[in-house]
This record gives C-alpha cells, structure tokens and sequence, in this order.
C-alpha cells in the first residue's frame, strides 16, 4: 500500500480558523460591544466600528446527510456570504450583517425542514451522541431518542416559554457523553453483566478488565477449563466499565436496560456554581421507536419549571431555591430510596441540619 | 429537486415515487413523523439518491436494533499510515444477516477552531465523502470532531489522503490527545477575555504528534471558552479548562445603564441583577447599581443581563481548572482550580502555557495509572502532591474551605 501512496501526510491539526471566518467577525474580530436578541434564534451583535453582525441558528439532525449540509451551504451562499458555523449543541449558525436576510433565512431554512430557535429564555437542541446506529457500547438509540423528544418540545425550542435556557442531553450508557445538564436522559443498567466466558478469555486482556472495576468486584476464575472472569453480583453497580474493556462482559440488556432521568446539572458559573445532576426518576423502558414514557417525564419536569422558575434561574437553581421536596410534589414524581446516593462523597447529600420545609 | 426534511413533507414525496432500493424499515420510518428534522428521512433520502449498499445496510441493521433493542457494532483497529488513532473502527457483528455494513468505520477530522467554516471547504469535504464514504456526516461529535461515518477499510487510506490534501487533518481517540473545542470567541462575543480560537490552534498544533499517536494513561482534553459562562462546557467535560478571566473592575457604562433601568424598570434591576449575584456584591445606590468589584467573583450574570452596560474588565487572561471528567468510574468530576489568573496576550503567554500544559501532562504520565483520568490522579495523590510535583504555588482559590480535617503530614 505505501508504494502507491503519492500523498505524504501532513500533520496539520486543527483546521485553520481564517478562512472560515465571516468577513465582518474577522474585521471586528476581539472588537465586539454587545448583542441583542430581536427574536428567538436571532442573535444581533454590534461592535465598537459600528458594524452589525446577525445570527440566525437553527437545529438540525446532527447526523447529516451531505445532501443535507449541501443545502445548509446554498442557503449560506445566498443569504450569508458563504459561511456558517456550529453550536456544541449541533445547531447551525449563519451570520449576516443583513437585516433583510434575517427573515428570508428563517423561511428558507424552514422549506429544508430546519427549525430557527434554540437562543435566548428556550428549550436549546439536545446534546447526545451515537447510540444503535454507531456506537460499540450503547443500550439505546441515540438520534432516535433525541428525535422523538424534540418532537414534542419543538415549540419550546422555536419560542422563549422558559424562564431560562433549559438544556437536554441523551446518552445511550451510563458514561453519560451527554454531560451535565438540566434535563438529562440517561441509560441505567439494573443487572450484572452476562458474561461469555467462551470467548473472554481470547478477547479480553483480563487484568485490565480487572482493574476497570471501580468497586473491585470482578475477579480471575477458570470456568468450564478455560480462564475467564467472574463478578461479584452483590458488589457490582451495574456501571458498564468493563463492557468497554471487554465485549464479554455483557452488560446492555434489551429489557433490563432502562432509562434514568436526572436533572439540574449546570455548566456555566453564572450566579452558581457549576453542578452536577440529581436522580429524579428511573427503571423507564427502553422503548422504540418513540420512548413516550421518557417523553413523559420529561413534559412534566419541564410543566413545573415553566410555571414556577424565576428570570434567568436555570432548572437547579430553581430547585435550590424551593427545594427538592417541593420539586417531587409539584413535578409528580415520586422520590424513592434508590435515589439516596450510595457511592463516593455519599455524605456530601446527606441533610446534616435540622432545616426541613413542612 | 430538493425535498424537505421534514416528516410530513418526505412522506408525500416519496408515496409519490418508485423507491425500490431500501427494504422497509418499519419502526424508523416511525421517526420520519414529527416537525423536528429526521435523521432517518435524511439517511433515506441519501440512500435512495446514491444507490449506497453500505447506507441500506446501515439502515437494516439500525431497523433491527429498533426490533432487538440492541446494538451490533464491535470496535476495531483501523488506521492511516502512520498514525495510531483517527479512525473509529466499526465492524458488524451480524454480518452474516446483514453483509452490506459489515464494516462501518469513521473518521474523526478536526474542524477549525469554534467550528466556522465557510462553504466551499465544507462542500469539498462532502464530495471526498461521498466519493468514498457513506456521505453521513455528524456535525459534530460530542468531543467536537466532524465525524464522517461509514466507509470500508480499504477505501481508508485513499478517502484520507484526499481530506488531507484538502487541508483537514484527523482527530484523536483512545489514550490520546484529543481534538479541542472552543466557543465561538473573539470571532462574534463582546465576552471573550482572550482569543480562543488561537489558543486553541496554537496549543493543539503543537500537541498534534500526540493526537496521532496514543501514548498516555488515558485520554487528555482541552476546551475554550472565552468567559466564565463556560460555552463549551469545559468545566465538566475536559481535563484542562481554560476560561478567560479578567482580574480588574468590571466595566460600566453608566449612561447604558440608566438606558436598561428606564427601558426595564428598577424592580428588574433589583430583582434581576441585584437579587441574583451570588455574592451580593451589587448595590442599589441613588436609584442606580454600584458595583463592590472586590467581592464579585466573576459570575458572570450581570453582564448576561447587562450586555450594553457592563463589560468584563480591561485586565484579561485565562482561569485554569484541571481534571473536569464524565461519569466513569469514579463519577463525574468538575475541573478544579489550579491557577486563578494567567496573562494570555503575547505569543510568550502562549508559549508559557503550553509548557505548563506538558508539565502537567508529564507529571500524569508518570503519576497516573492505566485508564485514570488526570483529576481521578489527583483525587488519589492528593492535590498538593500535585502542586508540589509540577511546581505550582498553593492559592486559597483552588480550595472552598481550607482543610476540615486533621490529619495531614506537613514539613514542619
């Protein structure tokens, strides 16, 4: 193969940022005085020169088509001198200094099927990530979950009905790629891995597998002659980490792997700190194609929020302010003993004050 | 002809046509209702234009995890010359049943720094992947790659050669450096504290032998963000968050903001921006805000609500928070602070702090273990082990108390 390679690599990285640049953001580049919001999904920035630079951002459905992206690219031609960017939360983004082409953007990219939202007091685009359709280790479906949600909540991402930006993200097992958010969907495993000592022992390095275990409960053992692993079910938490080490250590089940919904996770430092989510409600099905269980849930964390959230206060913040007995009543779930924290830094949740709200 | 997107619109236009390429796919044709963009008409659509097998094997296998609740992909080596990371290898594990994506493999390419492009280099990049890959394309994965899914082996070495002559390079994977990400910065934020997107260039450039080649514990990431908002979400989700920071006042315009309490009210001044900062370091003074820059930590929410007003201050540079990670195995960890303020102007700035990132990194290196994020390193060294083996100063910033508990061992 290398004898026919005419190419030598170059190893060059990132791709250089500045040919990508709109030529108003490169000419005001560092120079930015402050944004408006005219409307939802349209950002309006204008710099120290004057000059004024539009955004319109869109959702998409983050796996693209190049079809797809082709059309993104003729709608920037026309209407955005030829360039567009990315959120981290897979939204699409063109700037115009423009104002005529604001609305004619949010109609062509309506005729491509391309909602403009997801800026300002809204539900924003969920960040999730391969699931059943690319993924080695996952337990659902990614891009289908995501899909079926913002179904139902597109109205809440094309409009500001929220007090705050309410963030969402999926992930398909228990390492949570979806990261920490308000809303936040997340696979649970509720067994122990199946484990196919045929094949472990010729797949598997076995003392990483070992060692992967963060609650020390798998072991070396000879099963039916041949060397493998065994888990200590009362120890394990069915976490999944050494499914990735090991594809014996079967751990996604098609009925015992459920969905947990977690919420007030934050990521910015604005008025608090940044914080990690909260378990409000599991053992959901994993049910395809249109997970209305999931969805339910979700409607109804977001119903409460909706109503009772104040300016700028995202989801956590709100429930530190009232509290979580109050989110339990007015959301209708139902809190339950799995959800007292049994792990490392457990303490740490625990009320260690007379304070209680009656 | 262009068709929509969208789930009503794609059911009139294919009911309408002659599709006989794809086999049904039930339960995600389910996924084409809806007003929210389908992925699956997308893919579909695609599918039914190109004539790919590999597109109508993917589709085949995704319909029978819908059926199954259960995924078929196995990882596997796959690689360019030279290189040991780049390529995510996909092979089916029911190739028997479905032999049309029995190898499924994606390409992890760095995109440029807060992900701009224009349309010429993104239209060249689908015409190379459609040429030899699937034409799917996820913008982007969750590390900030564009991921290009779904091409054989074979065609590997031949597809990159040409997304590499065209400028791209690959991203990482496994115990590597990985790509990085950063907000939109400098570019169109009046918040950035500090230019992102070079820093990001500069820094990951350097690093690029070490994207190519896995030779860490574990993997190491680095995010962008200009303010502490925090855009790219680098707090929880990179081992070395660099957040610009600005250590003078913050900036008021004084007429701006009467213009905001005239347009909003002063109970929205109040209730809003005063009641909301967490350290109570805002006033209402003579009907107007004045602002205790001593106590304010930073938080950014006045500016938020403020942006015409107020403004970050004059002396800018970078916060460092070092060992944010996702759930597994300890669960997740938030950055911590590890230096509260670094000048980042001059090309010495930057140099100064990609030395200080690769002391960081050698010290992990000989410190971690196998598979151990840097901050699950430090939650077991200790964080002044830490300290001491890379040669940084302690600071009551890196800490929300001091020690609570008595038994330490100290050079006395």
């Amino acid at each position: 193969m290398n004898s026919i390679r005419t190419w030598k690599t170059i190893e060059s990285g990132p791709r250089d940022y500045q040919e990508a640049l709109h030529p108003v953001a490169k000419k005001n580049y560092g120079k930015w005085h402050y944004h408006e919001m005219p409307k939802p999904g349209v950002l309006k920035h204008i710099a120290e020169s004057g000059d004024v630079l539009f955004t319109v951002r869109a959702g998409t459905p983050r796996q693209d088509s190049v079809d797809l992206i082709r059309r993104m690219c003729d709608i920037a031609d026309k209407y955005a001198d030829g360039y567009l960017r990315f959120t981290v939360r897979n939204n699409v983004e063109f700037l115009t200094p423009h104002e005529a082409n604001v609305e004619l953007l949010i109609t062509e990219l309506a005729a491509i099927g391309l909602p403009v939202g997801g800026a300002g007091p809204c539900v924003s685009a969920i960040a999730h990530t391969q699931g059943w359709l690319h993924c080695d280790i996952p337990a659902t479906d990614a891009s289908g979950v995501v899909k079926a949600l913002m179904d139902n909540l597109i109205e809440d991402f094309k409009n500001w009905r929220m007090p705050s930006k309410v963030r969402l993200s999926t992930s398909c097992c228990a390492i949570n790629c979806g990261g920490q958010v308000d809303i936040a969907i997340v696979v649970k495993h509720t067994r122990p891995p199946r484990i196919n000592h045929e094949i472990l022992g010729n797949i598997c390095e076995m003392p990483k597998v070992v060692a992967r275990c963060p609650v020390a409960a798998i072991r070396p053992e000879v099963v039916n002659d041949k060397p493998s692993l065994i888990v200590d079910n009362d120890k394990c938490m069915y976490c999944g980490a050494c499914f990735g080490a090991c594809p014996a250590m079967e751990i996604n089940h098609p009925e015992h792997s459920k969905f947990a919904i977690w919420v007030g996770g934050k990521n910015s430092n604005a008025r608090s700190k940044p914080s990690v989510m909260s378990l409000v409600a599991h053992n959901l099905p994993n049910n395809p194609p249109r997970w209305p269980e999931v969805t339910e849930v979700v409607a109804q964390i977001l119903a409460a929020f909706k109503k009772e959230g104040r300016p700028w206060e995202r989801m956590g913040e709100w429930i530190a302010r009232v509290g979580w007995k109050h989110f339990f009543e007015t959301t209708g779930l139902v809190f339950d003993k799995d959800m007292i924290d049994s792990y490392r830094h457990a303490r740490t949740t625990f009320n260690q004050s007379a304070h209680i709200r009656f | 002809m262009i068709k929509a997107n969208n789930g009503n619109k794609i059911e009139e236009v294919t009911s309408s046509q002659d599709n006989t390429f794809l086999n049904p796919t039930p339960m995600l044709d389910e996924l084409e209702n809806g007003p929210w963009p389908s992925f699956i008409s997308g893919l579909k659509e695609l599918a039914e234009r190109t004539r790919k097998p590999i597109l109508r094997g993917l589709l085949d296998q995704l319909e029978y995890s819908y059926q199954t609740k259960t995924g078929y992909w196995q990882g596997s080596l796959v690689t360019v010359h030279g290189y040991g990371s780049g390529v995510v290898g996909r092979r089916s594990m029911i190739k028997d049943k479905i032999p049309e994506a029995a190898e499924f493999h994606t390409f992890r390419v760095q995109p440029a720094p807060g992900l701009h492009y224009n349309t010429k280099m993104l239209r060249n990049l689908c015409d190379t992947w459609e040429k030899h890959g699937s034409g799917l394309i996820a913008l982007h994965g969750q590390t900030g790659d564009i991921m290009l899914q779904g091409i054989e082996e074979a065609k590997v070495q031949e597809c990159f050669d040409e997304i590499n002559q065209a400028g791209w390079d690959l991203g990482g994977a496994g115990a590597a450096m990985r790509s990085a990400a950063s907000c939109v910065g400098p570019a169109r934020c009046e918040h950035a504290c500090y230019d992102t997107l070079k820093l990001h260039y500069k820094t990951i450039t350097h690093f690029v032998s070490e994207i190519h080649r896995p030779q860490y514990n574990y993997k190491f990431k680095f995010k962008f963000s200009g303010c502490p908002n925090d855009c790219t979400n680098s707090i929880f989700r990179s081992d070395m968050a660099v957040i610009g920071m600005w250590r003078d006042a913050i900036q008021v315009d004084a007429a701006a903001v009467q213009t905001w309490i005239d347009k909003n009210s002063i109970d929205s001044l109040v209730n809003i921006v005063i009641n909301n900062c967490p350290t109570r370091a805002i006033l209402l003074k003579k009907g107007t805000m004045v602002i205790d820059n001593k106590n304010c930590i930073h938080c950014m929410h006045c500016i938020n609500v403020m942006p015409q007003a107020l403004s970050p201050g004059k002396e800018r540079g970078v916060t460092l928070l070092l060992g944010g990670k996702n759930v597994l195995k300890v669960g997740t960890m938030g950055g911590t602070m590890i230096v509260p303020f670094l000048k980042m102007e001059t090309d010495e700035d930057v140099e100064d702090f990609i030395h200080l990132s690769e002391t960081i990194i050698e010290w992990w290196n000989d410190n971690g273990f196998d598979h151990e994020r840097i901050g699950e390193t430090i939650e077991r060294v200790g964080l002044k082990q830490f300290l001491d083996g890379v040669g940084l100063e302690a600071s009551i910033d890196m800490v929300t108390q001091p020690r609570s508990n008595p038994y330490y061992k100290s050079e006395y």
